[in-house]
This record gives structure tokens, C-alpha cells and sequence, in this order.
């Protein structure tokens, strides 16, 4: 979750180290797992280490536009505990700018990559997804033990490929058919390697595990184990969530879209509303997260749930779903969600605004409750990786984007919505009938082009029988 | 099950031994001077051998009783097995002190649990679950809205366990709490993944359960055997009794069981028809072209040694070649993995529910990787090749009612359309 991010090393959120009066003592400790704390690589660490006060407990901070780099933070050190809540920091507007800024530029390239169409935000997934299983890779590989494996470090990359092959082969199954012609050799080989995508996936993977029963070395049992569960952990986590994410993006961009901005705007607004008037501690895990902010937040997040669903609903390039791997524009027909309806106000609040009607998409309906999730369900995400940072001593997950950390610092809360999303789409929106589905895509696999054909040929048949004889 | 006795002499690493048919307790025999492991030295292997036959055969018997009472008895046996496994491998990590802190955090473990068993067996029996329940009543209704929001149930259960984990996070263990998630979803997902091909190849028929279990069990007796005679060269560092000559010896003998165990298995129908529904009456299906015997006429050489003058092979027999390929070749991989984990952890045995061999994770290693294979061959290799088009037809009419059919045949429409468009 994008909330609370305090990149300045000198702040423990480590407990203990509170009572640790010896200044050089939090960073030995901090960059024990972590080999880079410090974001800012021409500033040395020591410096702010001299400047460390322990009497005050300055914890992860909440909010987005908080920069790391404030060497003034150490005033705050002095202050009492309330005070450590947005509400007492004087240079806060300074970190805001920081990290205003590079959020701009994010927010920039994503609607970039919003406009250029759906092949290229599948493919910045993959990028983010790329940089997040190497950060987290990377997290707990020890390198002493790593030089006397050679050859370890491309196990995980071979998973990590197999991974991809598996899920995005998968997902994209018919999208790829659709692009390929029928009658060229590219279409053999593509539908070849459709059709025997299992089997070629579970090869690459048992091959994986033999390589790695054979490189078994004897004092380094524990570590290899360790390493390959912590493996598969990580490419668990990376792809179920950025393959639901990717599915969503060929159901229509809005789908994609919406859960993601729903999380952007409940971060912010958390921000600001903590800002403004946190008082209360949320959550021992997260000490700078705030009652205030998170009420405040959870009404903007309903509210421009239903706003930004009318909005973005309202253009095709976002609500048409892609059934190929083209980048054309997209001409469909939209479906009933995202056709306006007009309620006409009740007569009492007709005499007070302008408007004689509202007109709202159905759609705002269901960006109703993915709002509600977001608002309240989300969040939790941002907890996991915060207990997650705590339990294993490291401040950040990297530190790729200055002023908030790593990718996955970034994306905790976005994946724990991309899953919602999917699975609510395909339960409440999708309207689909599993046994089907299933039978659909037995016929898809199985069946060639042709005999495809002569199976709704002969369906087809069957059922104009049925009809008449019914009549 | 015996566990690491005092006895054992520090220069022998006492891990497990392959062969069913051998009891852990050898550290006697392992006591030799010049430190020789290999089965054919030891000797007090009469002795082990007789108490783990005594077990095996327990266990063979009650797995034919299982097979002959039918499909839903073997999923029962499966989930069993699977619930089992699951608890010995839940408590192999934990730590009796850390837990008593923890009050209700074994019972997160069985949430996920019951979470996980809810997906994958809903999954895979829905199919079979709608076709047992009758159109017209209320409890029709009841299972295909549960159907339609599986996924749904599924994962509210799984954030509600989620969250639950995050606000029971206490704060000097948060590292444990951590690492038993992490281990908590390692479990499941390795148990849940083979059972649930099990499962599936179950429905398939029961041949495409029992063939590959058998492969795995055949494999393992041979290659105890050939060890007991001929066994001279390690094999692995990993496994120290295991030895080439058992390998191999094993290998060929398993594909060439294959080969026949498929002819014999191949004639009952019990065996080869899939179970559309949750019944558990007798089957009567067409087998399908695969099971349809076929007469080769013997190539004059071998027909003047032998008295016959063909032989009749199913089609099936070639299939189950491959399947005793990969059981000799690569499942053995499956019982190294176990051999190296409980190295890395120092750990004997998983644990201790079956005497003579351990516990039920130490039976099920090989068959897991087996179960995984198994079906993925048989979605990949013999489904397309068993579907045809009437066939599909068939299915489509018996089993999705009008309305559905009507749905199917506009989908199906659509989505020739847009191939069309598309080139």
C-alpha cells in the first residue's frame, strides 16, 4: 500500500532498538538483511546516525508525498508521541513535495501506457512484475552461501519463466488464437503450443526440480530448501495477482482502471484526512495510520467509487473487452452495465438543483462495492507487508522509486484488489454458466478448427429439432 | 516408527531407506566397521523384511477393498490420506513453545485447510455434483448457486483468514507468525495439488488412478529387490542405500509391468469408465476406442518360437508405457526431494502412522509427483485423442439441460465469429 513509507534509516521501526541508545547500533541492524538502506547513495549514513535520539519512537510514516530524505526529521525526535502523527511535523510539506513529484510522473507514464492500449499495459504488468520478484528475490538471498552455489541464482529465474509461460499462456489462450491466421504455419505452431502448454509447462518445471535435487549440496541442505520454498512463495504471490490483473485488463481497461485508481484515491485521501485531523492509532503494525484517515478515506474512496465508474464508463477505448492481441481501436457494443439510465429526481429535490434527472450506468453500482473493498479490505494488504517488514528487519522491498521504496512497496495493496476485482468480475458481472465454460473450452482445446465447425453445424441441428418438436 | 536410536553409529547416515520392504531399524547392520550401507551386506534384513511385508500387505488389502467399493471410496480414501499428510506436516514445524503464546493459531492452519478443500474439490466434483442432483428440485437450485459463486465463498473465506492472521499478529513473533503462513500455504499447496489430480484422474476412471499408484508401488518393490540381490553402486549421495543396479533393475521391470498391467486392466469396465456423477452403482459405458482390443499378427521370426500366432493389445498399453517410463525415471526424483528435506531439517520420518514404514508423507512422496503427471498426460495425450465430435455432441446433450445448450451453441457462434475476423 502506497500509505506509510519512512525511507529515513535513522527511524526505528524496529521496537527495541527505542531503548538502544548506541547510535550506530539501528543501522548495523537495519542493513543486516538489507543491503541497501540508504536511498540517497551519496549521503553517507553515518551522519544521521550521530543525530539519532532514541527516546522517541518515530515510526513508519503513512502517507505517499513524505520524502526520506529529511535530515530536519531528527527535530521531531524531541517531541512527544502525538506529535508524531502528521499533525506535528514541520517539514512535511518539503517530503510532500518529494514525493509529489515522482508520484506525478508515475501517474504520468501509467495514463501514457492507458492510452496506448491494452498490449502495452499487459506489458507494463510484466515489467512491474519482473522488478518485483527480483526485489524480493533478492531479499533473502545471503551472499556469503551464495557464492558456493553457483548456478542457484538461475534456478529462480527458470521458475520464474516457467511461471510466465504458464499464466500468461493461459490467460491469453484465445486471444492468441483470434490473432493468428488459419491457414499459416504459425497457426500449427501456436496452436501446437497451446494445446500442449500443460505438458511443456510441467516439464520445464520438474526439470527445474531435478536441477535443483542435483545441485543438493551437503552442508547446505537448509539453505537450499529454504531458498526454493521462499521461491515458489514469491512467484505464488507475484503471479496469481498480476495474472488476475492481466485477465481484468482484456475484460476492458475500466476493469483494470477503476480497482487500481480506487486504491491510488484511497491513499491520498487517507493522506490528506491524516494530515488534516489524525489523531487516533489505527493499528499497532502501522503506528502513523490514523481512525481519522481511514474513515475519511473509506467515504472518498465510496464516493468517487461511484463518481469515477460514470466517468470512465463513458468511453469504448476502456469498456470494450479485446479479443485479440491487436492494437487497433476498439469498436464494440458495450453491454447493459454501461448504458445510462435515467432516474427522474423525486419531486422534493427537484425544486432545489438545476437538474430534472440523474443518469447513472449500472455499472457505478458494482464500483459501489469495489470501493468498499478497497476502502476497507485493502488496506490490509499494506499491513501484511508492513508485519512482513517488521518480522524480517528490512525497511523497504528496494529501492527503485525515490520517495516510496520498492515496486512492491508500491503494489502491496494493488494486489489484493486485482484479486478481488477478478473474482468479483467472474462471479457477479460475467455472466457465465460453468458447465458451459468448461465444455467451451474442452471444444476449444481439443477440437480443431474444422471440426469446431462441423460441431455447431450439427448442434445447431440438433437444437432446431428439439424446437420444432416442440411445437 | 523408529526414530534415531542411540545406537546408531555417527559414521552411517541412518536416512531413509528406499525399499518398502525394509525397516528404518538397521542401524545394527550400519554398524559395520568399513562402513558398507548397501542392503546386500546387511544382515539383519531378513528380519526388517518380514515386518514390513507384514504391513505392506495390510496396506494392499485394504487399498483393493477401497478400489472394488468404488470412485466416491477412493476419494474419501484420498481426502483421508490428504488430511493425514497435512497434519504431519503441519506439525513438523512447529514449536510447542511459540504456540502456547499463540492461543487459536493452529486453528488459522485448519481454516485454510477447509478453505483449500472447499476450492479444489468443488472445482473438480461440480460437474459430476450437478449432474447427481435432479433439475426440478429446490436443492438443484441450491447447488448451482453455490457452483456459481464457488469462487466467490472461496475467497472470502481466504481474506477473512487472512485478515484474522494480520490482527492476531503479536508482536515479539511476528517472524514465526510469518514463516508458519509461509509454511502453512507450502503444505497446502503441495498436498492440495496431487490430491486434486488424483482426484480428477479418479472420475476419469478408475484405471487412471490405480495404474500410475501401481507403477510407483511396483518400482519401489523391484527396486528393493534388485538392491537385496545385486546392489553394489551408490546411486545418490542423498539416498546412500539406493544403488544403480536397483535403479535400473527397477526400471525395467516397471515398464514392462506397465505394459502388461495395462492389458489386464484394461478389460474391467469398473475400471475404465468415467463416473459422471456421485453415484456408486455399477458403470456401463462404452469404453472408447482406446480400451478396444486390437490383433497384431506376430512377425514370422517370434512366431515360430511361440505358440501364438498374434497377439491383441489395447491402445491404451502404448500410453502406459510412457506412464512407467516417467515412474522409473523421474518419480524416484520425488522420493530424493523427501530424502533431502528431512536432511535439511534433521528430521527422521514425517511421522509415524504406519509401523515399518514411517508416516503416510514418506508412502506418498513418489506417488505425489506421479499423481501430478498422470493427469496432465492424460488431459494432453489421450483426452484429444479419445474426443471426437459425436462424442463432444453426446456430452453436450446428456449433460447441460435446453437452456444451456441454446447458451452453448451462441457462445460457440461468437466465438467462430471472431476466429474469422481475426485471420
Amino acid at each position: 500500500m502506497a500509505m506509510e513509507k519512512d525511507l529515513n534509516p535513522n527511524s526505528p521501526r524496529i521496537r527495541k532498538l527505542r531503548d538502544n541508545s548506541y547510535p550506530t547500533t539501528p543501522t548495523s541492524r537495519m542493513s543486516s538483511n538489507n543491503q541497501r538502506d540508504n536511498h540517497y547513495p551519496n549521503i553517507p549514513n553515518s551522519p544521521r546516525d550521530y543525530n539519532y535520539t532514541p527516546s522517541s519512537p518515530t515510526a513508519r510514516i503513512r502517507h505517499r508525498r513524505r520524502s526520506s530524505e529529511n535530515l530536519a526529521e531528527v527535530n521531531r525526535s524531541n517531541v512527544s508521541r502525538v506529535s508524531n502523527l502528521l499533525l506535528g511535523d514541520k517539514n512535511k510539506y518539503r517530503s510532500m513535495w518529494i514525493r509529489t513529484c515522482s508520484s506525478l510522473w508515475m501517474l504520468g507514464g501509467v495514463v501514457f501506457i492507458i492510452y496506448m492500449g491494452h498490449l502495452y499495459i499487459w506489458a507494463m504488468v510484466v515489467v512491474i512484475q519482473i522488478f518485483m520478484a527480483k526485489e524480493l528475490f533478492f531479499l533473502r538471498r545471503r551472499a556469503h552461501e551464495e557464492r558456493r552455489l553457483p548456478g542457484f541464482w538461475l534456478l529462480n529465474w527458470h521458475f520464474f519463466f516457467t511461471a510466465m509461460l504458464f499464466v500468461y499462456g493461459r490467460i491469453i489462450q484465445q486471444q492468441l488464437v483470434n490473432t493468428v491466421s488459419s491457414d499459416r504455419f504459425i497457426y500449427k505452431l501456436v496452436s501446437g503450443l497451446i494445446k500442449y502448454q500443460m505438458v511443456i509447462c510441467y516439464f520445464l518445471y520438474i526439470a527445474g526440480l531435478i536441477w535443483f535435487i542435483l545441485t543438493l549440496k551437503n552442508k547446505m541442505y537448509k539453505y537450499q530448501f529454504g531458498q526454493y520454498a521462499w521461491t515458489h512463495m514469491i512467484l505464488i504471490v507475484v503471479f496469481t495477482q498480476s495474472s488476475f490483473t492481466v485477465a481484468n485488463i482484456f475484460e476492458g481497461i475500466f476493469w483494470f482502471l477503476l480497482p487500481a485508481a480506487l486504491i491510488a484515491m484511497n491513499d491520498v485521501a487517507a493522506y490528506f484526512f491524516g494530515f488534516y485531523f489524525g489523531k487516533t492509532p489505527l493499528i499497532k503494525l502501522s503506528p502513523k495510520k490514523t481512525w481519522e484517515g481511514f474513515i475519511g478515506a473509506s467515504v472518498a474512496t465510496i464516493i468517487s467509487a461511484f463518481i469515477f465508474a460514470n466517468v470512465l464508463g463513458q468511453f469504448q477505448w476502456l469498456t470494450c473487452p479485446r479479443k485479440d492481441l491487436s492494437t487497433g481501436w476498439l469498436h464494440c457494443d458495450p453491454g447493459p452495465l454501461f448504458r445510462p439510465e435515467y432516474y427522474p429526481l423525486p419531486s422534493w429535490i427537484a425544486p432545489f438543483s438545476p437538474w430534472k434527472g440523474i443518469s447513472t450506468l449500472p455499472v457505478q453500482w458494482h464500483a459501489f462495492s469495489l470501493g468498499l473493498f478497497a476502502s476497507i479490505m485493502a488496506p490490509f494488504g499494506g499491513f501484511f507487508a508492513s508485519g512482513f517488514k517488521r518480522a524480517f528487519k528490512i525497511k523497504d522491498f528496494g529501492d527503485s522509486i525515490p520517495g516510496h521504496g520498492g515496486f512492491t512497496d508500491r503494489m502491496d495493496c494493488q494486489m489484493v484488489m486485482a484479486v478481488f476485482a477478478y473474482i468479483y468480475i467472474q462471479s457477479f458481472i460475467v455472466n457465465q454458466d460453468y458447465s458451459v465454460e468448461m465444455i467451451l473450452d474442452q471444444i476449444s482445446r481439443s477440437l480443431g478448427h474444422e471440426e469446431q465447425k462441423m460441431l455447431y453445424v450439427k448442434l445447431g441441428d440438433i437444437l432446431q429439432h428439439k424446437l420444432q418438436g416442440r411445437f | 516408527m523408529h526414530k534415531e536410536t542411540a545406537g546408531d553409529a555417527p559414521s552411517a547416515p541412518t536416512t531413509r531407506v528406499r525399499h518398502r520392504k525394509r525397516n528404518s531399524d538397521v542401524g545394527a547392520g550400519a554398524g559395520k566397521p568399513n562402513g558398507s550401507h548397501l542392503l546386500v551386506n546387511d544382515s539383519k534384513k531378513y528380519k526388517s523384511f518380514l515386518i514390513r511385508a507384514y504391513s505392506t500387505v495390510w496396506m494392499i488389502g485394504g487399498f483393493a477393498l477401497i478400489v472394488y467399493l468404488g470412485h466416491l471410496y477412493i476419494t474419501a480414501m484420498v481426502v483421508v490420506i490428504q488430511i493425514f499428510m497435512a497434519r504431519e506436516l503441519f506439525n513438523l514445524l512447529r514449536k510447542t513453545h511459540e504456540d502456547k503464546q499463540l492461543p487459536g493459531f493452529r486453528l488459522l492452519n485448519w481454516h485454510f485447510f477447509f478453505t483449500a478443500m472447499l476450492f479444489v474439490y468443488g472445482r473438480i466434483l461440480s460437474p459430476r455434483l450437478v449432474n447427481t442432483v435432479t433439475p426440478d428440485k429446490v436443492l438443484y437450485r441450491l447447488v448451482t448457486s453455490l457452483i456459481k459463486y464457488h469462487m466467490a465463498i472461496c475467497y472470502s473465506l481466504y481474506i477473512s483468514g487472512f485478515v484474522w492472521f494480520i490482527l492476531t499478529l503479536k508482536k515479539k513473533m511476528y517472524k514465526y507468525q510469518f514463516s508458519q503462513y509461509a509454511w502453512t500455504h507450502m503444505i497446502l499447496i503441495v498436498v492440495f495439488t496431487q490430491s486434486s489430480f488424483t482426484v480428477a484422474n479418479i472420475f476419469e476412471g478408475i484405471f487412471w488412478f490405480l495404474l500410475p499408484a501401481s507403477l510407483i508401488v511396483i518400482n519401489d518393490i523391484f527396486a528393493y529387490i534388485c538392491g537385496f540381490f545385486f546392489g553394489r553402486t551408490p546411486l545418490i549421495k542423498l539416498s546412500p542405500k539406493k544403488t544403480w543396479e536397483g535403479f535400473i533393475g527397477a526400471s525395467i521391470t516397471t515398464m514392462i509391468s506397465a505394459f502388461l498391467l495395462a492389458n489386464i486392466m484394461g478389460r474391467f469396465l469398473w475400471l475404465t469408465c468415467p463416473r459422471e456423477d456421485l453415484s456408486t452403482g455399477w458403470l456401463h459405458c462404452d469404453p472408447g476406442p482406446l480400451f478396444k482390443q486390437e490383433t497384431h499378427a506376430l512377425p514370422g521370426w517370434i512366431s515360430d518360437w511361440l505358440p501364438w500366432k498374434e497377439i491383441s493389445i489395447l491402445p491404451v498399453q502404448w500410453h502406459a508405457l510412457c506412464l512407467g517410463l516417467f515412474a522409473s525415471i523421474i518419480a524416484p526424483f520425488g522420493g530424493f526431494f523427501a530424502s533431502g528435506f528431512k536432511r535439511a531439517f534433521k528430521i527422521k520420518d514425517f511421522g509415524d502412522s504406519i509401523p515399518g514404514h514411517g508416516g503416510i508423507t514418506d508412502r506418498m512422496d513418489c506417488q505425489m509427483v506421479m499423481a501430478v503427471f498422470a493427469y496432465i498426460y492424460h488431459q494432453s495425450f489421450v483426452v484429444p485423442e479419445v474426443l471426437s465430435v459425436d462424442k463432444l455432441l453426446d456430452q453436450i446433450i446428456t449433460s447441460l439441460t435446453l437452456e444451456e445448450q441454446q447458451a452453448l451453441f451462441m457462445k460457440l457462434g461468437q466465438m467462430l465469429q471472431e476466429k474469422v475476423i481475426g485471420s
